[in-house]
């Protein structure tokens, strides 16, 4: 599916995160590929649509339960802007990889401790119909308090960057909303002067 | 399959779904199913496919199949106007005809043209799915535009207003129980700065916790998790609540009570948010947070902190545990693979051990009432069997330590408290009474 032509005069829409529009079961794959990291990269197999000019959120990643962004870049975007959507980008990619990995590992884990736990008493991991058997919320709590603890650093780390960039994009925000009202003034002003 | 047949891909493309119900909290879940159930009486209402956000149900009526399907909507309204959307529904009820079994005993001929029937209707299905997956998943993207119909909503969320609600009814509590005549003007000040206190704090809490949001199911729904709101947005919100709410508190009503408020912003923002994910100690913050309003209430009717104020925010402090510890239960594998530190998960027989305890420590705290001229002593007598049934409940999640016996002591705690607190104000020592005392004395 090629992007729609853009009309007379609207300039090139271009899409942070959707580098060309894809036919959909080409796209994913190549642009999979082209990264060099996991597939199913949600954002690279979507292309909003050309009129519009704001960014595009969609659904859960199935790994990391997050929300991709594809962010639009304006034609008369200022350095204070690309640094922000650049920033944003970069941020994303960053949460998507600890997000997918935790959850990944959190999955492995799990699976790992209700097999051992059924070995032990003697029980396939499958019942007769053939349903995963699963163990009571109380019979997990081991597990996960064994995992909080494991990841506990890892998370300390992930809070601290956390908070730092969110400050940071959140500052950035409000320098380009800044920048924006400060350049609209201006015009009005030259506006007003001729 | 044969309705696929019937409505043809492109409908099947665009999706069959009936029913757009709001993700409910797991807290109304039960009541909303239990609605359902209790609306369609002839009918069987039965889950055939849980998709994100969308759900679709086949009903069974008068022993027939049907599957009621929503035309395709209009592509040029905006999808955020979802919710706009159910009422103008119109739901087509079609009957799905029920698949013939292949039987052995057909013809060669007829047993091809069957399978063949059936083997073009499995590709079309898929092609239909496969295709309208894909186009499911494209409609799941929305386009991060603020509209300003939605605001107010988003806003509301955002702020946790029914939780905004509880801290401001504590609030309204402690002024009421205050040992001092009523004065509205200074009740409804105090009102409002509480409640902007909360919304501001509750939207800091929400900013700061966007991707641990994101993997919690009870809070994945948050308008900063779900888009509909930027950062920036959430934060002058924030700012556009707390300055007016602690000015009007500070200005309008007594700088005790600004500091407060402004000190528990503080208190939830910068230590309670950040800590969980570091100490179970956040438990014991967050009691603090909850016993401040009515702390903020007494403060705003006398002036000042005395015993009476700091009794009622023990009472609000000690009521939080089995609450909290009750309801954190059942999240323990949310937050476990979040990464927050909860007694739940790290210490759990001292989570049961804690509720408990300050479960028998509210006995106590209501006999001090009375003690502290708060109260008369009826109030003691009176919210004994409330504060014996949620002990007794604290004890059989603390004996039982199960699902069930945390469930029951939780939404034992949610009327527990609005109960407690009406009590107390209708044994209030009367400042009649206090008068004449004085007077015999002198």
């Amino acid at each position: 599916m090629a992007a729609a032509a853009p009309a007379a005069g609207a300039g090139p829409r271009v899409w942070a995160g959707t580098r060309r529009c894809f036919s959909r079961a080409a796209g994913s794959g190549l642009l999979a590929a082209e990264r060099g990291h996991e597939p199913e990269s949600r954002a690279s197999s979507f292309c909003p649509p050309a009129h519009s000019c704001n960014d595009w959120i969609g659904p859960p990643d199935r790994h990391s339960n997050l929300r991709p962004i594809v962010f639009h870049i304006p034609k008369n975007e200022s350095p204070l802007g690309r640094r922000l959507r650049e920033f944003r980008q970069e941020t994303q990619v960053w949460n998507q990889q600890f997000w997918a990995s935790q959850n990944v590992s959190f999955r492995k884990g799990k699976e790992e401790f209700v097999y051992s736990r059924l070995k032990a008493k003697g029980l396939e991991r499958k019942d007769e119909t053939g349903q995963k058997i699963t163990l009571s919320a109380e019979e997990m709590a081991d597990f996960y308090k064994d995992f909080l603890s494991k990841n506990f650093k890892k998370h300390v780390c992930y809070n601290r960057e956390w908070y730092k960039r969110n400050f940071t994009i959140t500052f950035l925000m409000g320098q380009v909303a800044f920048e924006r009202a400060w350049r609209r003034l201006g015009w009005k002003k030259t506006k007003v002067g001729n | 399959m044969s309705a696929a047949r019937r409505c043809g891909p492109s409908r099947a493309l665009t999706g069959l779904f009936v029913w757009h119900l709001p993700k409910p909290a797991v807290r109304q879940m039960p009541c909303k199913f239990m609605h359902c159930c209790g609306v369609a009486n002839k009918k069987w209402i039965t889950f055939q496919h849980l998709n994100f956000l969308k759900r679709m149900y086949v009903t069974q009526y008068n022993k027939d199949l049907s599957q009621q399907a929503k035309p395709k909507t209009d592509p040029v309204a905006p999808p955020f106007l979802e919710k706009k959307h159910l009422g103008q529904e119109k739901t087509v009820i079609r009957e799905i005809r029920p698949v013939s079994p292949l039987h052995p005993s057909l013809s060669e001929t007829s047993n091809r043209n069957e399978f063949k029937a059936v083997n073009s209707a499995a590709v079309v299905e898929d092609l239909a799915t496969a295709g309208g997956v894909e186009s499911k998943e494209e409609k799941q993207w929305k386009e991060m535009k603020l509209q300003l119909d939605d605001l107010p909503g988003i806003l509301a969320r955002l702020s946790k207003i029914k939780l905004t609600a509880l801290v401001v009814s504590t609030a309204s509590a402690g002024f009421a129980i205050a040992p001092v005549p009523f004065d509205l003007t200074c009740f409804l000040l105090t009102s409002i700065g509480t409640g902007l206190a909360s919304c501001a704090a509750n939207s800091i809490n929400q900013f700061f916790e966007v991707p641990f949001d994101s993997n919690m199911n009870r809070t994945k729904n948050r308008p900063l998790v779900r888009g509909q709101i930027s950062p920036l947005l959430a934060v002058s919100f924030a700012a556009s609540c707390a300055v007016p709410g602690i000015a009007l508190l500070t200005l309008g009503v007594n700088p005790l009570t600004g500091a407060l408020g402004a000190f528990n912003i503080f208190l939830y923002t910068c230590c309670y948010t950040p800590m969980k994910r570091m100490s179970i100690v956040n438990t014991w913050v967050g009691a603090v947070v909850g016993a401040i309003p009515p702390i903020m209430g007494w403060t705003a009717a006398t002036g000042s902190l005395d015993a009476g104020a700091l009794l009622l925010g023990g009472i609000l402090y000690s009521w939080q545990f089995p609450h909290f510890n009750a309801l954190s239960w059942g999240l323990r594998e949310d937050y476990s693979r979040g990464g927050y530190c909860m007694m739940s998960v790290t210490h759990p027989a001292m989570c049961r051990r804690v509720a408990l305890r300050h479960c028998l420590a509210l006995i106590g705290l209501s006999t001090m009432a009375p003690i502290l001229n708060v109260t008369t002593w009826n109030f003691p007598l009176i919210s004994l069997p409330i504060n014996l049934y949620i002990s007794y409940l604290g004890f059989r999640f603390y004996r039982d330590a199960d699902r069930s016996s945390s469930r029951k002591l939780f939404f034992c705690s949610l009327w527990h408290l609005p109960m407690l607190l009406l009590l107390m104000l209708t044994c209030k020592k009367s400042l009649l009474e206090k008068e004449d005392k004085s007077e015999l004395l002198s």
